[in-house]
């Protein structure tokens, strides 16, 4: 009778177990969009309770490394892969963008409580350390009115590997010849001069402690943290400070010009009002999964992400996608052969 | 009875030998994983400084520098007052203060390292920069000296190794001399020694265990990663100054493992993992190699030489 009974609870266990199958995807990759993947992954767990999406942010190489070797579905990264990377990958790999980011310079400068105007030229002297003083003429030509000590510049940038070097430099190296010939574009790159404090917290560490410190910052970290900013220069001329609206503008700005495989730096981007260090930062899939169901899944998904899901953005500092660039994701979506 | 003997020494014997193996299995992981910089650099990895990864040219010279300097530098500033600690309380410490000072210098050891890490942004830093800051014009001059007072750089990373070190060596030192026996001071204050003379004999009859003491420091100072990280600067420029930012093998590591995408410089960044094992390794036998000659040594003229220094002052 008991055994008899037992046996009924564990046929109904495992009948239910069947009844919601839940299906789970494994995704790796950048640190910089976790806050907002979390959420996405958490809100679409509630819509859709069976399907469950984890997501380890640890960093856009090891993202991009464990979609080559198959073992994550789906990567993420604040760069594009390379195409030495997309030759090592089994199978084409789909670049989709899902938010924005932004890098601002933030700086100490004692007696200067005013936003300080910068241009990519200056920028890219001073982390080239050919501009070593504040009072530097051509700091000095950006700020009329402002009073720039002759205090010695102390550059600081990130220690760790990190997107958000990635945009600095990418920026750096198109508005200056010679530090893209010197130093280059990569997560990690080999500075001139300065000194490096890890993540973001360990830069503005430094340069508040630091006077005559100047830094870049994610923009989301410098609006949470409530750390002033300077503004820079677009193609345009205008001086901008970085906010999520110019942001956004920025990429579309440069939809026009966008890439089948969305595979594009919007860094200095033209168009008016927008902010000159930006960046995409992208989902990986494959474009023919080898697991069909899952593809789907994640395929519905990124529908939803790219539409509700952006609403999600303003709460949490990112910037949203412009609607442009919706648009050219959505059609990029049908690649993927799910069926 | 016998039986079970032999079943013990196998037991453990495999336990031992799982140790070798896992040593071997390190050095041999480390050593396949890092096979296309290794083939690639050759022996120019250890004397190259350029570290440049958008040009995929790697070398570990200013990282092996900047672990040596600064595990070196710590170990100058933690030893002597490590051995002060440990003297205190083995041999002068009243009694009610023993068991206080013990926990404390514990406690030192169980801070986590980014504690560690944090207080030194936030305090050493900022302290060392106004050491720095005011240090006068012709002590500048020297090579030591040279550079921005920026405050982090090896300066504050030898002092907060120092600071980390210094629990491991006076813990250990203080159980040496704990087992010195009794006789040896007995002995000494018979001879008519004063207190200093009586513990210096005793210092010296446990001095290849305050060695050992000292080299355990050294070998965590050389592996420390995120303290260092985050007060040295972070700047593969191996200098001899100490206000320079620099850089250790292990904090690159840690730095930038995790976003090295391309295979050059992932292998590049597990080969500094292999030179540190190396130089871990190297080290360690050093320290072994000196303790075993200082006891064979020693074993002969112990006698003569403990007794030395006290009957010179009791003549």
């Amino acid at each position: 009778m008991k055994k008899a009974f037992a046996w009924a609870v564990a046929a109904s266990l495992v009948g239910g177990a069947t009844l919601v199958a839940q299906t789970t995807i494994n995704g790796a990759g950048a640190t910089f969009p976790n806050p907002i993947y979390s959420k996405w992954f958490a809100e679409y767990n509630k819509l859709h309770p069976n399907v469950q999406i984890n997501y380890q942010p640890i960093g856009s190489g090891g993202g991009i490394q464990q979609i080559t070797k198959e073992t994550v579905f789906f990567g993420a990264s604040d760069g594009p892969m390379t195409e030495e990377q997309i030759k090592a990958a089994p199978s084409p790999i789909l670049h989709l963008p899902t938010v924005l980011g932004a890098v601002v310079p933030v700086y100490n400068i004692a007696g200067v409580s005013s936003d300080l105007k910068f241009n990519g030229q200056v920028l890219a002297n001073i982390y080239l350390g050919k501009i070593t003083k504040w009072n530097d003429a051509a700091i000095v030509k950006l700020n009329p009115g402002v009073k720039l000590p002759a205090t010695d510049i102390t550059v600081v940038h990130r220690s760790d590997g990190s997107g958000t070097t990635y945009i600095w430099v990418d920026y750096l190296s198109k508005m200056s010849p010679e530090f893209q010939s010197k130093v280059g574009v990569k997560t990690s790159v080999n500075w001139p001069t300065g000194v490096g404090g890890k993540g973001n917290e360990g830069v503005s560490g430094l340069v508040t402690q630091t006077p005559g410190a100047i830094g870049y910052v994610e923009l989301i970290y410098a609006l949470q943290n409530k750390i002033s900013y300077g503004s820079v220069q677009n193609a345009a001329g205008e001086f901008v400070k970085a906010s999520v609206q110019a942001v956004t503008m920025a990429a579309a700005g440069a939809a026009a010009n966008m890439p089948a495989d969305f595979r594009v730096s919007i860094t200095n981007p033209p168009g008016k009002g927008v902010y000159p260090i930006s960046s995409f930062t992208w989902m990986l899939l494959y474009e023919n999964p080898k697991d069909k169901a899952q593809g789907k899944i994640m395929s519905e998904f990124m529908k939803w992400a790219l539409t509700d899901g952006q609403k999600y953005c303003a709460e949490l500092g990112y910037a949203p996608l412009p609607a442009s660039v919706v648009k050219m994701e959505m059609a990029a979506l049908a690649k993927i052969k799910a069926s | 009875m016998r039986k079970g003997d032999v079943g013990f020494r196998v037991g453990t014997g495999a336990f031992a030998f799982v140790l070798i193996l896992l040593v071997a299995a390190i050095g041999f992981e480390l050593t396949r994983q890092s096979m296309l910089s290794i083939q690639k650099f050759g022996f120019a990895f250890w004397r190259t400084e350029t570290w440049d990864p958008v040009a995929e040219q790697f070398g570990a010279l200013p990282f092996i520098w900047g672990t040596l300097y600064s595990s070196v530098l710590a170990l100058a500033l933690s030893t002597p007052v490590a051995l002060g600690i440990a003297v205190f309380i083995s041999e002068l410490c009243p009694d009610w203060l023993k068991q206080p000072l013990v926990f404390l210098t514990e406690l030192l050891a169980a801070i986590p390292s980014i504690v560690y890490g944090l207080w030194g942004i936030f305090v050493l830093v900022p302290a060392v920069r106004a050491l720095e800051v005011g240090m006068p014009a012709p002590l500048r001059q020297l090579p030591f000296f040279t550079g921005p007072p920026l405050g982090v750089g090896m300066l504050s990373a030898g002092l907060i190794l120092a600071i980390m070190v210094i629990p491991f060596t006076s813990s250990i030192a203080r159980e040496v001399l704990k087992s010195v026996p009794a006789a040896q001071r007995e002995g000494a204050y018979a001879l008519g020694a004063t207190r200093f003379e009586a513990i210096r004999a005793a210092l010296f009859y446990a001095r290849t265990g305050i060695i050992g003491a000292v080299m355990l420091g050294f070998g965590r100072a050389l592996g420390e990663t995120m303290a260092v990280t985050m007060v040295i600067g972070n700047n593969p420029k191996a200098s001899l100054s100490l206000f320079a930012p620099q850089y250790t093998m292990a904090a690159v590591i840690a730095n930038e493992f995790t976003e090295a995408a391309d295979q050059l410089y992932l292998d590049a960044l597990i080969e500094i993992g292999l030179v540190l094992f190396i130089i871990t390794l190297v080290v360690n036998g050093l320290s072994r190699l000196l303790i075993w000659s200082m006891a064979r040594s020693g074993s002969r003229s112990r006698a003569a030489a403990a007794a030395a220094p006290v009957t010179a002052t009791a003549a």
